[in-house]
């Protein structure tokens, strides 16, 4: 087995460069990792910043887009008492932060059948009883990357407003910061999702037409014609394809197509 | 930060023709959609098209298969590990079924292969969940509206959108299993976006002729990732989940078949054997190897190993030759380079604009012909905006949006995309996007037909490792839905594979000591070269330079 390949070399020297093009006069910033003190470009997030440090990261990254709740992080800046948070891949960095990412945190997780259990205060008590020893404090809510008020949706669940919780803590991404910063040891993100899975299946009206759907196609109402598209040609197909009428864009939800073949109009 | 001075000059001229272009769209004119025959005339320029980005795959079952560079070099790359120093009478773990990927097609086949009452581990390379699923915006098409739509119009939506060379058996399912797939989502607690009556709501995607498209917000992906994620966290003595421990290499047994992978623990460094009756490839995409340098909207881990490790095993690819570039990549501002702005900001009716403030192209093109013709409108005809740091990208108008469905609804349909530029300064209901196409999907993938199976048994394959059911390019929401579709089926497959079709045998990783071996033999210079690749090395090259003592196999420690 070979070290550093002569590719990756290459690559890298490339790849210094299009760093350099890209941040030409860039003004360097110091920061502080875990209190260790580094010089970065600006105009970097705290996740870049890192990489540009020299870590490369295994903990800590996920999605690199906002959404996957990987790369939860705190910092603070020297004079101040605020413990500030953010995601490393959203956050541009400031001078003078103190940063550590908390890429885990423990945190329980009841285990049930959603299917059986009722969408009420009581299942929730049942499986996070923890929630009522809520201060009422509101660190949560500022510990929330997501701006999402924490506390609101779990004074929701304890007050059994499963829909309201639900709706509230839907942008959440489970990076579990407010857990780790909750003087009441919540798992705030569990007891969020439970509220959304008991409001999908139990709260909101199902989709009665997708059912509908489901049997048309298992009685077979449309195998014979999708059967004949399978065995078309490309010029058969794409003149098929190209006479299929298109849905307007401005059309109300009822739209109804001029040619009904090929669908089941009860 | 917001947009410069000199942006906020050019987005005056996007408002001054804004009027007009609502105007337009309420009266139901639409730029004109191209025809089939401009379609092959503007994918010139798409990056498929540029031939030095390609070459010839010289070993294994696609010999002579012309390919992207990037995955190439996967390709002709020895195993990370050399199968000598690897002692397989030490097993780690035992399963019936060892799942790779913990991502949507992974975590929908472990809850199906465990409904048939067997016992599952999956393996991840980062946390549960992590994975290009989880960062799906758009929606899951799905033709669940009777009266306007049935899987015959998604299959031929489907097909044109592939350039009708996708695998009519693989979309035939993938249709038909659809609606099955929405009803379990929703059945799991998945919360889509409904009216007051339960009805989905819905929208077009491009190349859709029928409005299938279900979302959950602006966070579809992630809805259903979280929702699965945590209804496998449910049984946890019959779903175990490895994280930090990505599969590296497939061992076989001396029946022929899969047996289970070498796993390599990113954290304690060490490499883990697992031995398994049945093997589910769910490793994902591949949009971490940058083809062509372009950015990308994928996750951290989506480096396409499972490709490479399949075909070591002798298991063919299929439209490889195919990459999906996402027409909407944000390019401004700089910290949100390559992020994806989802398709439905175009299916809700927002224009794609040039620095003149005009339409170039219908919005909802399918997603290769929007991307080419975006490429043209920045290269060819230098129409493209240009922002400080040398980025270019055309206008996507999101504030059409409130203006043509009302106050509130950017806000309302886009609440993650919204906190986003929020966050940088800017106001997507009063300015427009800076946009380019950014790498997306892997169309492409390992062969397997409509029950997952590949020609390697034991081995079942689904999601965006899986090649053949897009064609050589995907609809918006069939990457949801294939996931869906897919992983449910190759859990099922995979259960039943262990509990009636496994034969035990001796383990084996003489599959790779002959790849070596053709590697070899097509005198291929490898340069150190291994795969699979796992993550991305995105470290700074200088402080590299410096680290004198420190030993990497390919990107990794």
């Amino acid at each position: 087995m070979v070290e550093i390949s002569v590719e990756v070399k290459k690559g890298s020297q490339e790849k210094a460069k299009r760093l350099q093009d890209k941040h030409p006069k860039e003004k360097r910033v110091p920061i502080f990792i875990m209190g260790k003190k580094y010089e970065v470009p600006d105009s970097l997030t705290i996740q870049k910043a890192l990489e540009y440090a020299g870590y490369q990261l295994i903990r800590g990254c996920g999605c690199r887009g906002g959404i996957c709740g990987a790369c939860g992080t705190v910092y603070r800046f020297p004079n101040s008492y605020r413990i500030e948070v953010g995601l490393a891949c959203q956050t541009v960095v400031e001078p003078d932060m103190y940063i550590t990412q908390i890429p885990f945190f423990p945190g329980n997780k009841a285990t049930y059948n959603i299917e059986k259990l009722e969408p009420t205060g009581s299942s929730i008590a049942a499986m996070y009883p923890e929630i009522f020893k809520c201060v009422g404090c509101g660190t949560c809510t500022r510990s929330c990357p997501m701006d999402i008020d924490v506390m609101d949706y779990i004074s929701k669940a304890i007050r059994g407003d499963i829909a309201g919780a639900a709706e509230l803590s839907f942008d959440c991404v489970m990076c579990g910061l407010c857990t780790a910063r909750c003087p009441a040891e919540e798992v705030q993100y569990n007891v969020a999702i439970l509220t959304r899975r008991l409001y999908g299946r139990h709260i909101a009206p199902r989709a009665r037409h997708i059912q509908k759907a489901i049997q048309y196609i298992e009685e077979g109402q449309f195998e014979k014609t999708i059967k004949q598209l399978m065995k078309m040609n490309r010029k058969e197909l794409e003149k098929v394809y190209n006479e299929r009428e298109i849905e307007p864009d401005m059309s109300e939800e009822f739209w109804t197509p001029k040619n009904k073949i090929n669908l089941v109009i009860e | 930060m917001p947009y410069t001075p000199e942006l906020k000059k050019l987005i005056k001229i996007v408002e001054k023709t804004r009027s007009k272009r609502i105007e337009q769209k309420k009266r139901g004119e639409e730029f004109p959609a191209m025809s089939l025959k401009e379609h092959e005339e503007i994918l010139k320029y798409h990056p498929d098209f540029k031939e030095e980005g390609r070459s010839e795959i010289k070993v294994g079952p696609n010999k002579g298969y012309r390919i992207a560079n990037e995955m190439i070099s996967l390709f002709h790359a020895r195993s990370r590990v050399n199968p000598d120093l690897i002692d397989l009478s030490k097993v780690h773990y035992e399963t019936d079924v060892l799942i790779l990927g913990g991502g949507g097609a992974g975590t929908a086949a472990a809850l199906m292969a465990r409904e048939q009452g067997v016992k599952v581990l999956i393996a991840t390379k980062l946390r549960h969940g992590d994975a290009n699923t989880m960062m799906a915006e758009g929606g899951i098409q799905a033709a669940t509206k009777s009266e306007k739509d049935s899987p015959y119009y998604h299959y031929l939506d489907a097909m044109g959108g592939g350039h009708f060379k996708n695998d009519p058996e693989l979309v035939h399912t993938l249709v038909n299993e659809a609606p099955k797939v929405m009803s379990w989502l929703e059945k799991l607690g998945a919360m889509f976006s409904k009216f007051e009556d339960g009805r989905l709501k819905s929208l077009h995607g491009g190349g859709t002729s029928r409005k299938r498209m279900h979302y959950a917000g602006d966070i579809t992906g992630a809805e259903i990732m979280r929702t699965i994620r945590d209804e496998a966290k449910n049984y946890p003595d019959e779903i175990k989940v490895l994280e930090f421990s990505p599969a590296v290499e497939l061992i076989l047994n001396d029946q022929g078949a899969c047996a289970g992978a070498v796993l390599y623990n990113l954290e304690t460094e060490e490499y883990i054997i697992v031995k398994a009756k049945a093997t589910v490839m769910a490793t994902g995409g591949s949009g971490r190897l940058h083809i062509q340098n372009f950015m990308t909207t994928n996750h951290y881990g989506a480096t396409g190993d499972g490709l490479i490790m399949g075909y070591r095993a002798g298991v063919p690819i299929k439209f490889l030759h195919t990459v999906q570039y996402h027409p909407t990549g944000a390019v401004f501002p700089e910290q949100a380079e390559g992020l994806l702005i989802t398709e439905k900001f175009r299916g809700a009716g927002a224009n794609v604009l040039n620095i003149e403030g005009e339409q170039f192209v219908y919005e909802r093109e399918p997603r290769d012909v929007e991307a080419s013709a975006i490429i043209r409108e920045c290269t060819a005809r230098k129409k493209g905006i240009t922002t400080r740091t040398g980025m270019v990208g055309v206008w996507l108008d999101s504030p059409m949006i409130d203006i043509l469905k009302g106050e509130g609804t950017v806000r309302n349909e886009f609440p993650g995309k919204w906190i986003l530029f929020h966050r940088y300064g800017i106001d997507i209901t009063k300015e427009p996007m800076l946009v380019y196409p950014t790498l997306h999907y892997q169309n492409g993938g390992l062969e397997i037909n409509n029950k997952g199976e590949t020609v390697l048994p034991g081995l079942i394959v689904g999601g965006e490792v899986s090649g053949g059911v897009h064609g050589e390019n995907r609809l918006m929401g069939n990457s949801l839905l294939d996931v869906m579709v897919y992983g449910r089926i190759a859990g099922m497959t995979a259960a039943e594979y262990a509990k009636k079709k496994f034969k035990a045998g001796r383990l084996t990783l003489d599959h790779v000591r002959k790849y070596h071996h053709t590697l070899e033999e097509a005198g291929i210079e490898l340069d150190g070269r291994v795969s699979p690749m796992i993550l991305p090395d995105y470290s700074n090259p200088e402080v590299r330079k410096r680290q004198l003592t420190t030993h990497y196999i390919g990107t990794l420690k």
